[in-house]
């Protein structure tokens, strides 16, 4: 074990009071607030401020812009090429999610149906917003591609019930994903 | 006594209850909104009146910046429910609240808030209460509000409260020691107790801290400044302390104590606390303003060249006192963003060891001031005396505030 | 003396040692341990704690050894030359000399001095390869395989696979999702060709309708022409299934493994009393599987009984008690309901009053009912006999799980002995009142809807809604299989202990519990027990073939109690199998 003994630094008396450096203080932080209040913070103009602080002003102004590509808002199921439904109801992301948000309901595609070969498809596939951590494990997890977190941020409902997204909002939100894996729709 | 008197006596009482609270609210937002600025953020910003549920049409931004936001939070604390815990010691769990506002509003009716007011021939003084003590009458009653916080941890009957009010009252009662001490070398300067002739001596001869017209441009005067000028530093620190403010805070220091002595209080109750501790604070900056500021003098001597006694000139007064007390509102709050909080025993250090003592010395260097030009030889000796025990003071003081080594032991 | 025979001991081999007990020594991993002559290489891995993976090889079954998972390294010590004697080690082992070449561990039976390496460079090359060649035609579809979570291929490939595929050509493709049978559904693309299923039906079933077809890549498991496998114990062949070529119409889709609880219980549905498992999720019981006893069931068990749960989620479950008012039933609550219950029974005469219990009922259950009867001092006590045709496998002819046990508890030679008698009173109208505990006496005991309907006060506690909860002034609702910790006797005199699974839904309640709350409504010095294992302790203290069993000391397997005299055929047909050395067992 290496002790490494630190020696004090040797204070002046001026320093040992203090005074001096409250004063400074105060000083420096006047001066933030005042580049603050000036709308010139560091940053402010990469963060898009609205002139007071860096904070931006929502709703008037908003983020959209300056979204990254990799930006984690609600998760979504999207569809494929051919407008099939992704997801076969894997219940993965529902093992993983952390926050337990999302429940599935699976079922069975009768043989009639155009896409019969894949056999499995949700029923239901419930995703509770208020509990939704946009921590994007169910997109990592997903052996299908099947569900992305998409750059919309705004969920909003009168109701708990109003914030569980349920298959069809789910898929309107998604939207259509193209050039991800042909397993099931026999492009290849 | 007279029915005018009774009625203009309770017509200040209205008044000044209502300028006060409003100011609290005031200061509440001037505080978030400048806690905001300071951190780079916007604060509370566009509360508005919300005319649709009155019936209108449309709700109405005011562009008011918020202003209405301590309205609001008044409704929320009122329609929040008041929750009282079930094993709290009852009676004394609901005082406590009112033992830390009351004293705080109380404390507010000495100080004279404009210049008197002629009226019908009457000189109404504006302040409700005209005392000649006081700076006494407000320690007096300012102490009573360290019996709220004391009485709330106990009551509260849980550890984090208990903490809070424990480590309050012990910081109250060293704080007001200094308070108390730093504050005789003024009184021996003004030689009243009165806060109205106080603030007429500053009036004609220069603030106490800015003597730069009457007799304030005197030799005498500049030195007089160094035990005044210890004076004002050792008071606003202590006014600090007493306030539980920023560095001081910490009988309800989150980090450690959750919410402190009032951890188990919410809705009103809470908001009474809330409320006591501003007005704790604005009765400080009233108190520092009369002393060291000239209270409502616009200063430079300009006050005597208005109609003292006129309406409007009162009005001014009372508006130039508010402001010097907004100031310094914005001060304690600029305060509360820079230093960061002291540790307990640095904290009590600090009062007992490097405040008691600096009061108590600077009371004999003014009292050595005062006398020198009457008694040159004694004073003389007297400093003689004085730089000694103020070297053994010294001496003691460092060996009491040794660090303690790498094992802890002292 | 004794150094004497130290010094012989001491001059004797680990052979000889081992061949005195019928033992032979096999080096595994480097570990030297004794197993007995014959054992299996898969079997003395096993006793020595090292998995070998496997896939064909089930010890219920033969060993065809066709899935060559179960490849090892093996050794013996080399022949010696004519004339030349073997030579020992130190240790008094021979030197074993390595084979370059793997063995399948799950036919080959172990030999002295044996030595099986299941691990290292040479055995793991071996099962990458197999798991290569496994995989090659695999869908790969495990995001809709039912048996994701529980399949061996899973497992292995994680364990001993190379984690990517070579292989570059088309897959060939076979029949997915194939309707073969009432509850069974195949898919030969996932099939590895391990002949579980085929060996199963062959040798345990005895109903052949399952066999290879085509050749090479192409093979396939299939349904013998113009056959189904509509086989009452086809659902086995999903279980022994290593990947999910064969899985559950029943369980099809319903929930991924991963998210069950798995809960060790019976099967109620028969005398033999099948060990099972129960999965649930939450409140809901998903399926039931067989779990191993060889003195029950050996590893199978009747489609029959392991789908009859879904009752347990049925619309007509009785989940409040209820209380006939004015000609309709009203829900109450269980205070209200049990002295209800009581107050249309006081003004009564005992012989006026008959209680019928189930068969179905536990063993803490019957007793408490025993002690109602007591109290209320009837005669009438019976429970409904149950019967229906043996499959001579594992369904027994008594349909009922618990007689043997209503015969000890009650301490009769036959519990139903009384039933005529009731019947007979109900016919006079002597019996007013009716205790019914678990039975629709409409449908199962002979009595009519009129002669419910003359009763005075009926009570009757049942999971279902039914005639005889219809007609019934009192209605207890009880708790289902799966929703209570109970012990039943089976046929063959084992104590066996069900476990709860999930709870009663609503205000149901275990019935113990209303047992008990009916006789302290009766008696006021009644004491009743604070918990189901009190009354077992009751139980076990006042009947003798109970006394020192505890719920404990049951444990998963049961204890048998008693001799009944009765088999149960397959396990005496395994038993058999054994002996000749056609399986492990």
């Amino acid at each position: 074990m290496a002790t490494i003994k630190v020696t004090r630094p040797k204070l002046t008396a001026g320093e040992k009071i203090y005074f001096g450096s409250i004063f400074k203080g105060m000083i420096v932080t006047l001066k933030h607030a005042y580049r603050s209040l000036r709308g010139k913070s560091v940053g402010s103009k990469e963060l898009a401020s609205s002139g007071l602080g860096i904070t931006m002003q929502y709703p008037e102004q908003k983020w959209d812009e300056h979204l990254p590509e990799y930006y984690r808002g609600v998760p979504a199921l999207v569809t494929d090429e051919q407008d099939r439904e992704r997801c076969v109801s894997c219940q993965l992301c529902e093992f993983i999610c952390p926050p337990k948000a999302i429940k599935i309901t699976p079922g069975e595609i009768p043989n009639k149906d155009e896409w019969a070969h894949v056999e499995k498809r949700p029923q239901s596939f419930d995703i509770d917003m208020i509990r939704c951590i946009y921590c994007g494990m169910c997109e990592e997890v997903c052996p299908e591609q099947a569900i992305y977190l998409r750059p919309d941020y705004v969920v909003t409902g009168n109701s708990r019930s109003d914030m569980v997204h349920d298959k069809e909002r789910l898929y309107e939100i998604g939207g259509k994903r193209v050039g991800l894996v042909n397993k099931w729709n026999k492009l290849k | 006594m007279d029915i005018p008197f009774l009625i203009a006596t309770a017509i200040k009482i209205g008044v000044f209850l209502g300028v006060t609270l409003t100011f609290v609210s005031v200061c509440v937002i001037f505080e978030r909104r400048f806690s905001a600025i300071i951190q780079d953020r916007v604060g509370p910003n566009r509360t508005m009146i919300p005319l649709s549920i009155l019936g209108f049409k449309k709700d109405v931004a005011l562009p008011i910046g918020g202003l209405t936001q301590p309205m609001a939070d008044g409704l929320k604390f009122i329609l929040k429910e008041d929750f009282t815990p079930d094993y709290v010691r009852k009676f004394f769990f609901w005082l406590a609240p009112c033992m830390t506002m009351v004293p705080a509003l109380v404390t507010m009716a000495v100080v004279p808030f404009g210049s008197p007011m002629e009226i019908g021939g009457q000189i109404i003084p504006m302040a409700v209460a005209d005392l000649n003590v006081g700076p006494l009458f407000i320690f007096a009653i300012a102490s009573l509000s360290v019996y709220g916080i004391t009485l709330a941890g106990w009551s509260s009957n849980s550890k984090y409260p208990f903490f809070g009010g424990v480590r309050s009252c012990a910081q109250m009662i060293s704080y007001e020691i200094a308070l108390g001490l730093s504050i005789v070398p003024i009184l021996m300067f003004f030689e009243t107790l009165n806060l109205g002739h106080i603030i007429e001596y500053q009036v004609n001869n220069g603030w106490l801290l800015l003597p730069l017209w009457g007799e304030g441009l005197s030799f005498h005067r500049v030195l007089l400044m160094i035990p005044l000028g210890i004076s004002f530093f050792i008071f606003t620190t202590s006014i600090f302390a007493e306030t539980n403010r920023m560095p001081f805070d910490l009988p309800e220091c989150e980090t450690e104590l959750v919410g402190g002595y009032h951890t188990e209080y919410s809705s009103m109750k809470f908001a009474l606390f809330f409320l006591g501790e501003y007005a704790a604070m604005i009765i400080g900056s009233a108190l520092i303003v009369t002393l060291f500021f000239g209270g409502w003098s616009i200063g430079f001597g300009l006050d005597n060249l208005l109609p003292i006694g006129a309406w409007w000139v009162s009005l001014l007064h009372i508006g130039v006192f508010l402001t010097k007390v907004t100031l310094f509102c914005l001060f304690f709050i600029l305060v509360r963003w820079t230093i960061p909080r002291f540790r307990y025993d640095q904290l009590m250090n600090l009062g007992w060891i490097v405040f008691f003592e600096a009061a108590l010395i600077n009371v004999i260097i003014m009292a050595l001031m005062l006398a020198y030009p009457y008694q040159p030889v004694a004073s003389g000796i007297g400093a003689v005396l004085l730089i000694i025990a103020t070297v053994v003071l010294i001496k003691i003081a460092k060996s009491v505030l040794q660090k303690p080594n790498a094992l802890g032991s002292v | 003396m004794s150094e004497e025979t130290t010094a012989t001991a001491e001059m004797k081999l680990p052979k000889d040692l081992a061949a005195e007990k019928g033992l032979v020594n096999v080096q595994i991993d480097g570990h030297w341990i004794q197993v007995p002559r014959g054992t299996r290489m898969i079997e003395a891995a096993k006793m020595a704690e090292k998995e070998i993976p496997h896939y064909c090889y089930h010890p219920k079954l033969s060993s065809p050894g066709n899935c060559r998972m179960c490849l090892v390294q093996m050794g013996m010590p080399p022949r010696p030359a004519p004339g030349q004697d073997p030579t020992y080690g130190e240790d008094g082992y021979q030197e074993i000399g390595w084979m370059p070449r793997p063995v399948i561990a799950c036919a080959n039976t172990v030999a002295e001095n044996m030595g099986i390496r299941t691990t290292g460079e040479l055995v793991e090359g071996f099962r990458e390869g197999v798991m290569e060649f496994l995989l090659i035609n695999h869908p790969l579809d495990c995001p809709i395989c039912d048996q994701a979570g529980e399949c061996q291929l899973q497992e292995f490939s994680v364990e001993h696979g190379r984690g990517s595929s070579r292989f570059k050509e088309d897959k060939i493709k076979k029949p997915k999702n194939v309707d073969i049978g009432a509850n069974i559904r195949l898919d030969d693309e996932r099939c590895i060709m391990c002949s579980r299923c085929i060996r199963f039906m062959d040798e345990v079933a005895e109903d052949p309708v399952l066999g290879f077809s085509q050749r090479g890549t192409n093979t396939a498991v299939t349904v013998h022409p113009g056959k189904r496998l509509d086989n009452n114990y086809a659902l086995n062949t999903a279980d022994i299934c290593p990947v999910g070529a064969l899985t559950s119409n029943d369980f099809r889709f319903q929930m991924r493994v991963w998210f069950l609880k798995e809960t060790k219980t019976i099967d109620v549905n028969c005398g033999t009393g099948c060990n099972t498992v129960v999965w649930t999720r939450g409140n809901e019981v998903f399926r039931v599987t067989p779990r191993e006893n060889n003195e029950v069931n050996s590893a199978w068990m009747p489609d029959s009984h392991r789908l009859s749960f879904h009752h347990l989620h049925s619309d007509s479950r009785l989940t409040s008690p209820m209380v006939k008012k004015d000609g309709t039933h009203h829900e109450t609550s269980w205070t209200e309901a049990i002295s209800a219950a009581i107050e249309g029974a006081k003004n009564l005469q005992p012989d006026q009053i008959a209680i019928i219990a189930s068969g179905r009922m536990s063993n803490e259950e019957l007793f408490l009912t025993r002690q109602l009867a007591t109290a209320l001092q009837t005669e009438f006590l019976s429970i409904v006999p149950r019967n229906g045709e043996p499959d001579h496998k594992l369904i027994s002819a008594d349909r009922n799980p618990n007689t043997i046990g209503a015969q000890m508890i009650w301490e009769t030679e036959n519990a139903s002995s009384k039933l005529g008698m009731i019947r007979e009173g109900v016919k006079s109208g002597q019996i007013k009142a009716f205790f019914v505990f678990g039975e629709n006496i409409v449908k199962h005991a002979g009595f009519s809807e009129d002669d419910l309907a003359q009763m005075d006060h009926l009570v009757s506690s049942h999971i279902l809604a039914n005639q005889t909860a219809a007609a019934s002034s009192v209605i207890l609702p009880g708790a289902g299989f799966a929703e209570k910790r109970a012990t039943y006797v089976n046929i063959t005199g084992r104590l066996q202990r069900a476990n709860q699974a999930i709870l009663p839904p609503g205000n149901a309640r275990e019935d113990w519990e209303t047992l008990a709350a009916l006789l302290s409504a009766l008696d006021e010095n009644y004491t009743a027990p604070a918990s189901m294992d009190g009354v077992f302790k009751q139980l076990a203290t006042e009947i003798s073939t109970f006394s020192g069993q505890s719920f404990g000391s049951i444990g998963d397997l049961g204890v048998k109690i008693a001799e009944t005299g009765v088999t149960i055929p397959l396990i005496e047909q395994e038993k058999a199998r054994v002996e000749s050395g056609q399986i492990t067992g």
